[in-house]
This record gives structure tokens, C-alpha cells and sequence, in this order.
């Protein structure tokens, strides 16, 4: 039994803007009867002002894929295109109270049924015709794009994620090596991203640099340490030297020249590129 | 609001009659069975009574029977005693429609273990192939693991045919038989059947406790080792208010056992009928005619199970779904995708199960609620009849 949100049990048994559109300019289809469920999507938008005047949908699915359609709807109605597409599956999910992690993939439908509606309505190629990317999952018909759309913006770590998210690996799950593979280079793209930030701001005074150090010792390091049974203290500054003192477990485990090599390498990730983590003891 | 239960191949309600039974077992008389004093050793005999009840129920004696703990356990004692008793076969046989007790563990066997198991298909209606299984059933097999009743369509396999099929080739023969006990009877004495595993809270008895019949001359190894309970084949003190509730279960189970199951397929028959003439483009999955008095599983085209779950329970009617979405899983029922049922259906199929409790009232409420729900979910569905052809097959 699924725990579902009072508002989302709501939108399922009394869904707002059911129905079709006679006069609609755009119409968002995703979803298949095999793949379980399935979104039409209706809208009629103003060609001046880009600003949809109504929302419908018919919708064959689960109580929370209905949901999700119904609180799609209610969302963009009023707004115009762009600012409807600035609506994540996240937002979806939020508005009505959150949804069960394996039950993400609805609200994923959601936006990728108002993301074709919109493609429909500046007449590019649906979505359908056209799947952006090479096929991962063959059970659910998802691409290599369409995951890395879904790590990147949910900021996803696990192919069970990915399978919540899109279904993809929920299948066969001959695929779930790929899904794994297409995860790791997402994240490696977005930690390369990052030093790249902070080489930007290379001079740093010591006093910057001290607080900045601290801070990611606080947030970072040391929590993952302490998980271990070990700890670290900074000792001192000298230029680029970090001089840092390990704690607990740290002290006695052989693998501490590891430990400091990982200090390193978040520091120079987080902090500044050019620093260089020395142990003492004491 | 009444609850309307009809998911009793989930678990069923305990029976007031077994209720009864087992509660002076908490506080009075909470004795050990082993122990040497009277208060103890009294209850040895309160076991031995739930045993011969038991056996009596299956057409077995009493030493044939083992507590345990659940069908699961009772399933996976069978199984790995028939390969620890033949180290020279290597091979399993069983059907692709088992309950995940069975399937789980004999893949599990196979991808840990290396064993070979030779999977037995089901047609359209959820029916086994003799033939298939003479030519798959060898010298070299060492357990034949087959359902006695399917828990998700009721269809009852020949597992007395089968069974003879295994003594041929020298396999051994388990029924998983949680489904089919105290639903229609049985004579194992009079059976091939080795092992058959069964479950009390599906009997109107509680959950954790459950037997497993062991044919007399069958060699067997324990599964749980450990003291010289259940006669040196089953470890651990004896799960006595659970093993006389389930004896007092099979008495009331025993009694009457053909009226019971005939009044729950009048019932049945009255659902489905109902249930079909109202309500257009669904179908009975598994076949009509050999199948567990008390199931019905029908699919709705169009609709996802799941809704019609949720709508159903703001009713009181509970029921259960081969959907995907109701398992978590992403994956609908591995039976009814045995079966060759399409998508579009497993997808909107809804097990309904009877009980002896099971009121002509209750049926009438579902039949009387359940159109609108479908037609409602219908209204609201992307899918009609045009997109029948339309909708695409994965397989």
C-alpha cells in the first residue's frame, strides 16, 4: 500500500480538467497501454501572448499518475508557455505533497507530456516521432538522453533512482549496466564543473582560504570520517600547506595515507586547486 | 463503512472458532511441549491432536506432518531436502506461474548453486501441457515443484498426474498447495506426492505457522537445524498456539469441505456474472472450469489496476491487482504474462477471492458499485475501443 499524500488522493478521485479540447493547438501524448500508463495532454494557447488558456487531460494510469495530470493542469493553466516550462517533475511532485519514490516516473510523464505539447504547438517534431538519443531501455522505450535529463535535474545517484524516475531498468533490466554507466558520467561532468568555479576565484586571501577550509572540513570531511570512526583537526596553514592532524580510528588505520589523499583531493575540489594536504601527528 | 473482503488468497480472517482455540495458549497454558514437567509436557498432546487433525485433512497420518513456520518455509524445506537427498541429480522442473517461494528460490538455486531448471509453460488459460511436462521430467530431475492451485487465477494443475509423472523417472514431487487446502479435498496416501506445502493464515488460522507433509519413506534433511522438535526434522520450540489453531483450522476446514466450496462458486459465479454483464470489454483470466472455487480474476481493458484498487477501497471492497503499479515492481503479474494475456489487460486485471464468510450482500454491493468505477475510469482513459489494435505489444 502506497502512502499518498490527502492532496494527491484528492486530485484522484476528484481530478480537476479532465476531458479534450475541441479548439486545442497543441496536444502532448507519452505513455503507452503497455507500458502502463499513459498521458494525453490538451491545451489551448494564445498565439499572442503564448498564455494557455486551458489545460486538459485524459490520463490511463495508477491513482498517482492521475494525480499528477490533474495537478499538471491546474499548474500551467494561466501561465504562459515559458514560464509553464520551467516546471520540473519536482514541482509536480511538490504540489501534491510528494510522491512515493517508486512513483516519480508519474510525475516525470507530466512534464514530458506538456514538454510534447509544446513541441506540438511551435510545430518541431513530437517527441514520439522523434526520441532524442539512442534507446537504453527497451522495455520502456527510454533513451540515453531522456536519463540524463532526469539524473542531471534531480540530481540522481542510483539506477533504482533512475527506475523510479523513468522506468528505465525496471524491465528485462538488461540495461541497468548502461544506466549505471550514463550516472557516472553525468556526475563526472557536473564534479569537473565545479573546480572549474572555483579556479575562477584563485586569489584567496589566508584568512578566506582558512574559513573555506574549515567550512568543508565541517560539511564535507568530517562527517564522512566520522561515519568511519575517525576524525581530522587543521592544524595550520602555510601558503598552500594544510597541515592536518587525524583523530580516532584515522590514527591506527593503515589505509590513513588514503584518508589523506581524499582530504586532498575535496579540499582542491572545494577550496582552491592548488592546495596540499600534509599529517602530522599530534 | 463496511469492509467487503474479497482478497482471502492474501491472508483470510482467523476463524472465531480458532480464535477460541488458541487463546488459552498465551497466558495459561504457555508451557514448552519438551519440557519434563506436566505443565510443559501437557501440551505435547494438544500438538499431537492438531497433527492428526491436520493429517485428517489431507488424506495423510499424522507423522507425515511437519510445522513450520509458513508456506515459504514449508516450500523451501521441500525443495532443497529433495536436492540434499540426491546429490546426483542436478536438475529442477517446475512452472513458470509459481508463487515467488518457489520461483525465487529455484532461480536462486540455479544462479548460486548451479542447478538446471526446467521452466513448464502455461497456455492462454493458464493450463500446464502433460506432454511438455513427460519430456522435461527426466532421470536426471530431482525435484518437480508444481502448484496445486495458482494464487492469482485459482487454476488447479493435475499435480496427482504429475506426481505420477515424477515416480516414473525416480524425481521427487513437491505441491505447493497453499492455495488448494481446505478449498477442495485431498488423499495424499493415496498420491505420489512427496511433499505439499501449506500455510495456516490462509486457512482461517494465523500468520507464522504452516506445516509441510512429508510422505512416509521419503528421505528427508531439515531445513532449520537445531533441537529434536517435529521429531528431529524441524528445530525450534513448537509454535503451540499457532499449531493448535491451525488444528482446530483444519477441523472447521474438514467439515463440510465440498458444501463450503460449492456454496463459495455460487457466489463466485454470481460475482462474475454480475461483474460481466454490466461491465463491457473484460474477461476472466484462467480457465473457467478448472479453477479454486473461491477466485475470480478479471481483466479490464483500458484501466489501470491500481485506480480501480484505490476506488474500490474508498468503498470498503478490497480486492488485489496483477497491475504493475500495485507491486512496486514496474513489472505486472509474472502469471498473467505467462499466460500470453495481453498488456492491455494484465494491466487492469483485479483478483477477486471468496471466503466461507463471504455473504450474497457482499457480492451484490461489489456487483453494484464496481461499473461505475470502471466507467468512470474509463471516461477519464486515453484508451477506447479504437486504440485496441493501436496499442503496442512488448514482450
Amino acid at each position: 500500500m502506497w502512502e499518498y499524500s490527502e492532496k494527491l488522493k484528492d486530485h484522484f478521485f476528484n481530478p480537476r480538467n479532465v476531458g479534450e479540447i475541441e479548439d486545442c493547438n497543441a496536444v502532448g501524448e507519452v505513455g503507452s497501454l503497455a507500458c502502463g500508463d499513459a498521458l494525453k495532454l490538451f491545451l489551448k494557447i494564445d498565439p499572442e501572448t503564448d498564455k494557455i488558456l486551458d489545460a486538459r487531460f485524459k490520463t490511463f494510469g495508477c491513482g498517482s499518475a492521475i494525480a499528477s495530470s490533474s495537478a499538471l493542469t491546474e499548474m500551467i493553466k494561466g501561465k504562459t508557455v515559458e514560464e509553464a516550462l520551467k516546471i520540473t517533475n519536482q514541482d509536480i511532485a511538490d504540489y501534491l505533497g510528494g510522491l512515493p519514490q517508486e512513483k516519480m516516473h508519474c510525475s516525470v510523464m507530466g512534464k514530458d507530456a506538456f514538454a510534447a505539447a509544446v513541441a506540438c504547438y511551435r510545430g518541431q517534431p513530437s517527441s514520439r516521432e522523434q526520441i532524442e538519443g539512442q534507446l537504453v531501455c527497451e522495455c520502456f522505450g527510454v533513451s540515453d538522453e531522456q536519463i540524463r535529463t532526469v539524473v542531471m535535474e534531480n540530481n540522481l545517484s542510483t539506477v533504482e533512482q533512475v527506475t523510479h524516475y523513468t522506468k528505465a531498468g525496471g524491465g528485462c533490466g538488461q540495461c541497468r549496466e548502461k544506466i549505471e554507466s550514463i550516472i557516472s558520467q553525468v556526475r563526472g561532468e557536473l564534479r569537473r564543473q565545479q573546480p572549474k568555479e572555483v579556479a575562477a576565484r584563485k586569489s584567496m586571501t589566508n584568512i578566506q582560504k582558512i574559513a573555506k577550509i574549515q567550512e568543508v572540513m565541517e560539511k564535507e570531511i568530517r562527517p564522512m570520517l566520522q561515519q568511519d570512526g575517525g576524525d581530522v583537526e587543521l592544524i595550520d596553514l602555510d601558503g598552500n600547506r594544510v597541515v592536518v592532524a587525524l583523530r580516532g580510528m584515522c590514527m591506527s588505520c593503515p589505509s590513513a595515507d588514503l584518508t589523506r589523499g581524499v582530504i586532498e583531493t575535496k579540499l582542491k575540489e572545494l577550496v582552491h586547486p592548488d592546495l596540499l594536504v600534509e599529517e602530522v601527528e599530534g | 463503512m463496511k469492509t467487503v473482503y474479497l482478497d482471502n488468497n492474501a491472508t483470510t480472517m482467523m476463524a472465531p472458532e480458532v480464535f477460541e482455540a488458541v487463546q488459552p495458549y498465551f497466558v495459561e497454558r504457555y508451557g514448552n511441549p519438551s519440557s519434563m514437567h506436566s505443565f510443559g509436557g501437557n501440551l505435547a498432546r494438544d500438538v499431537a491432536v492438531a497433527r492428526e487433525r491436520l493429517a485428517e485433512l489431507l488424506g495423510a497420518v499424522p507423522q507425515e506432518i511437519v510445522f513450520t513456520s509458513g508456506g515459504t518455509e514449508s516450500d523451501s524445506t521441500a525443495i532443497m531436502s529433495a536436492l540434499a537427498t540426491q546429490p546426483d541429480r542436478r536438475e529442477i522442473v517446475t512452472t513458470r506461474v509459481e508463487h515467488p517461494a518457489v520461483l525465487n528460490l529455484c532461480k536462486h538455486l540455479a544462479r548460486t548453486k548451479g542447478y538446471t531448471v526446467r521452466w513448464l509453460s502455461v497456455d492462454r488459460e493458464g493450463m500446464l501441457d502433460l506432454d511438455e511436462a513427460r519430456s522435461k521430467i527426466t532421470e536426471t530431475t530431482a525435484v518437480v515443484s508444481i502448484m496445486w492451485a495458482n494464487n492469482e487465477t485459482g487454476v488447479i494443475f493435475p499435480v496427482i498426474e504429475l506426481a505420477e509423472i515424477a515416480y516414473d523417472r525416480g524425481a521427487l514431487f513437491h505441491t505447493d498447495a497453499v492455495q488448494a487446502v481446505g478449498k477442495i479435498s485431498m488423499d495424499l496416501e493415496s498420491s505420489n506426492i512427496n511433499f505439499l506445502s501449506l500455510s495456516g493464515h490462509k486457512l482461517h488460522c494465523m500468520k507464522g505457522v504452516g506445516a509441510l507433509y512429508v510422505k512416509k519413506g521419503t528421505r528427508f534433511s531439515p531445513f532449520i537445524i537445531g533441537g529434536h522438535q517435529e521429531s528431529d526434522r524441524r528445530g525450534g520450540t513448537e509454535n503451540v498456539p499457532g499449531i493448535v489453531g491451525l488444528g482446530m483450522a483444519a477441523k472447521l476446514a474438514s467439515t463440510e469441505l465440498d458444501r463450503t466450496g460449492e456454496r463459495m462458486r455460487k457466489l463466485r459465479d454470481r460475482l462474475q456474472q454480475g461483474v460481466l454483464e454490466a461491465v463491457p470489454w473484460a474477461r476472466v483470466n484462467g480457465h473457467v472450469e478448472r479453477r479454486l472455487p473461491n477466485t475470480l480474476n478479471i481483466g479490464f481493458e483500458f484501466v489501470e489496476g491500481e485506480a480501480i484498487l484505490m476506488r474500490m477501497d474508498e468503498k470498503g471492497i478490497c480486492a488485489s491487482s496483477g497491475s504493475a503499479c500495485t507491486s512496486g515492481s514496474l513489472e505486472p503479474s509474472h502469471v498473467l504474462r505467462a499466460m500470453g494475456i495481453p498488456f492491455t489487460a494484465v494491466h487492469g486485471s483485479i483478483r477477486f477471492s471468496l471466503s466461507r464468510y463471504t455473504s450474497e450482500q457482499e457480492i451484490d454491493y461489489v456487483t453494484n458499485e464496481l461499473p461505475d468505477i470502471i466507467d468512470f475510469l474509463r471516461s477519464i482513459s486515453p484508451f477506447g475501443r479504437e486504440n485496441m489494435d493501436a496499442a503496442c505489444t512488448i514482450h
